[in-house]
């Protein structure tokens, strides 16, 4: 009577019920594991940001007042909720912050178009390489991406300086007489920006030429058509959902950058990301800090799911042609 | 479209190519100059790597990143693979695109808003700041990586073979411990690889989610940067520079001989 539906105590038949219950809640477990990660890790931050924009900068330790309180009022708990609009009222009024974000708008829009121009020629020469060629040629574009980031834009600083490689090499030319001011202006910024961000424009474009089907533009150039003129008529839309998404891969972070110009920049342009950084770090200002980051997040949120989209998108059809395959 | 070498494209790719390495040639180059100066040839030297090797805190702090970075990419990759297979294989879930939006959010977000946010989360479940928050922080935003690596190679791959094995009386979890992950195990490695230079480069949430005792090496490095360019610098860029590239070019010769195997293999 006492052993009745006793489960066996062997470590054997307890590894067997666990792994039988693995299987049975299998499919919940690998969904959930990394739902819930992102979930907390990702998620539920920017609720706290949000949060946090609306409460007030105090002198403690976390350095900010709480939102919600509990208050014992007579008989019953009051739940007190201190929404200070405060810190957005601040990002509007000091022009400071509106010339920050319209500054990163700009500097990330240039700097877009500018390495559009320089990744556009050189994704076309990679599709058109040699087979032999392209996987060492692509593997190249690659490479720079995989080395830190901090020093590739540190490699910039040497160059550019007023007593620079650059200026030393100019002048040893003769092309100019004075050495050129380009480091700490906007200058230095969009070069630094073309420079980090190249891979994440060449290689989408890259992938959308290595699709594309020849005799489109055999059929052009035999119509009549100039190459030039194909290009633009018949390559250039085919690529284009490589360049919408290779615009949004170096677009959105590029308004939120921060080494780039901190290193490069000068001190009369800020961007959004320094602002944020210095309210951070040098003035201890976490709910401000906050509101820039809910600010700039609120001006990022279309590019966003654009490109959300454009993943889902591009995964569905990778989907259909192995289906077709 | 007809592969070839033109004029044009050869100027572009030679232009495109020489834009992206000179800045890093001249880096690696100066580190190896005698002077101090970094515009004036002084002539060779070891002397800034043999000053590296006493730079005990310098040396702390890529200890450091090392270990974060090791770790944090080993989580990403379990979590980051969980994900890219939930996107895939399990088509319909409830809640799938908000799922998928966290998923490739983290690829674009700025990192001044992933490091402040994740730094504020931190802070309000009193979780001490360190290496494991830094980590944690890394594994979050490696894992989207991961996850839209191993995603590609699962949708490219023919869903028949793991259909087969479960016909034939497998079990999901066997299935994919014996058909899908020898599959995708080149996706998974590169999916790793990446997660740790991430980890290993990254400045901006590292500073924000950090705490005492826990200073990694972009951050040594970031703050010698801000009072100067020297040597020194370029002398652990170098090396830096080096320890990728070797990484890199043996996780592709690796690739391709695995790919040269299975060929034979096939025929």
């Amino acid at each position: 009577m006492l052993d009745r539906g006793l489960p066996p105590r062997s470590p054997w038949a307890i590894a067997a019920r666990l792994g039988g219950w693995f299987e049975r809640h299998g499919r919940a477990l690998v969904i959930a594991t990394p739902y819930l990660w992102f979930a907390l890790f990702f998620f539920v931050p920017f609720l706290i940001t949000l949060k946090l924009s609306f409460s007030e900068v105090v002198l403690a330790q976390p350095p900010y007042a709480p939102l919600f309180t509990l208050v014992r009022d007579f008989d019953a708990s009051v739940l007190n909720i201190r929404l200070n609009l405060g810190n957005y009222g601040l990002l509007w009024s000091d022009t400071l912050y509106i010339k920050a974000y319209a500054n990163s708008l700009r500097i990330a829009a240039i700097a877009t178009l500018l390495t559009l121009a320089v990744a556009l020629p050189m994704a076309y020469g990679l599709a058109k390489a040699p087979d032999r060629w392209r996987l060492a040629l692509v593997m190249m574009v690659i490479l720079p991406f995989w080395t830190s980031f901090l020093i590739r834009v540190y490699a910039w600083i040497g160059i550019l300086k007023h007593d620079g490689l650059l200026n030393a090499a100019l002048l040893a030319v003769g092309i100019i007489d004075q050495p050129l001011t380009i480091l700490n202006t906007d200058t230095a910024v969009y070069i630094g920006i073309v420079y980090s961000y190249l891979p994440f424009m060449v290689l989408p474009i890259y992938a959308s030429f290595d699709k594309m089907d020849v005799s489109l533009v055999e059929a052009a150039i035999d119509l009549g058509c100039r190459p030039v003129r194909a290009f633009w008529l018949v390559t250039a839309p085919i690529a284009l959902p490589g360049i919408v998404a290779g615009c949004l891969l170096v677009f959105i972070p590029a308004v939120g950058e921060f080494v780039i110009p901190d290193l490069l920049g000068g001190s009369e342009t800020l961007m959004i990301g320094q602002t944020l950084w210095l309210e951070f770090f040098n003035n201890r200002d976490w709910p401000l800090a906050s509101a820039v980051a809910v600010l700039l997040l609120l001006g990022l949120v279309v590019p966003i799911l654009l490109f959300q989209r454009h993943q889902q998108r591009a995964s569905g059809k990778l989907e259909t042609e192995a289906g077709r395959a | 479209m007809r592969p070839g070498f033109t004029p044009v494209t050869v100027t572009a790719l030679t232009l495109g190519f020489a834009f992206l390495y000179l800045p890093i040639l001249i880096l690696i180059v100066f580190s190896f100059n005698a002077s101090r100066l970094v515009t004036v040839w002084g002539g060779f030297s070891l002397k800034w790597y043999v000053e590296l090797l006493a730079n005990r805190q310098l040396l702390d702090a890529a200890w450091m990143t090392l270990r974060i970075a090791l770790t944090s990419a080993t989580v990403a990759l379990v979590v980051g693979t969980l994900a890219g297979v939930s996107l895939t294989r399990f088509a319909t879930f409830r809640g799938r695109t908000p799922f998928s939006a966290m998923i490739y959010a983290p690829l674009v977000m700025p990192e001044v808003i992933t490091g402040l946010s994740l730094l504020l989360l931190f802070v309000s479940i009193d979780w001490d700041r360190g290496f494991w928050t830094v980590t944690v922080a890394h594994a979050t935003f490696s894992a989207a990586y991961v996850a839209v690596v191993v995603q590609s190679r699962l949708l490219t791959f023919d869903a028949v073979l793991e259909e087969a094995a479960m016909d034939l009386g497998a079990t999901p979890a066997k299935t994919f411990f014996v058909i899908t992950l020898p599959i995708i195990a080149p996706a998974l490695a590169s999916g790793w690889l990446l997660a740790f230079t991430l980890s290993l480069d990254d400045l901006v949430v590292a500073s924000f989610t950090t705490g005492p005792g826990a200073t990694t090496l972009p951050m040594r490095i970031y703050s010698q940067v801000r009072l100067g360019v020297t040597p020194e610098i370029n002398a652990i860029s170098t090396v830096l520079i080096a320890l990728v590239t070797v990484g890199v070019i043996v996780a592709s010769l690796m690739q391709k001989r695995q790919i040269a195997a299975r060929r034979r293999a096939a025929t």
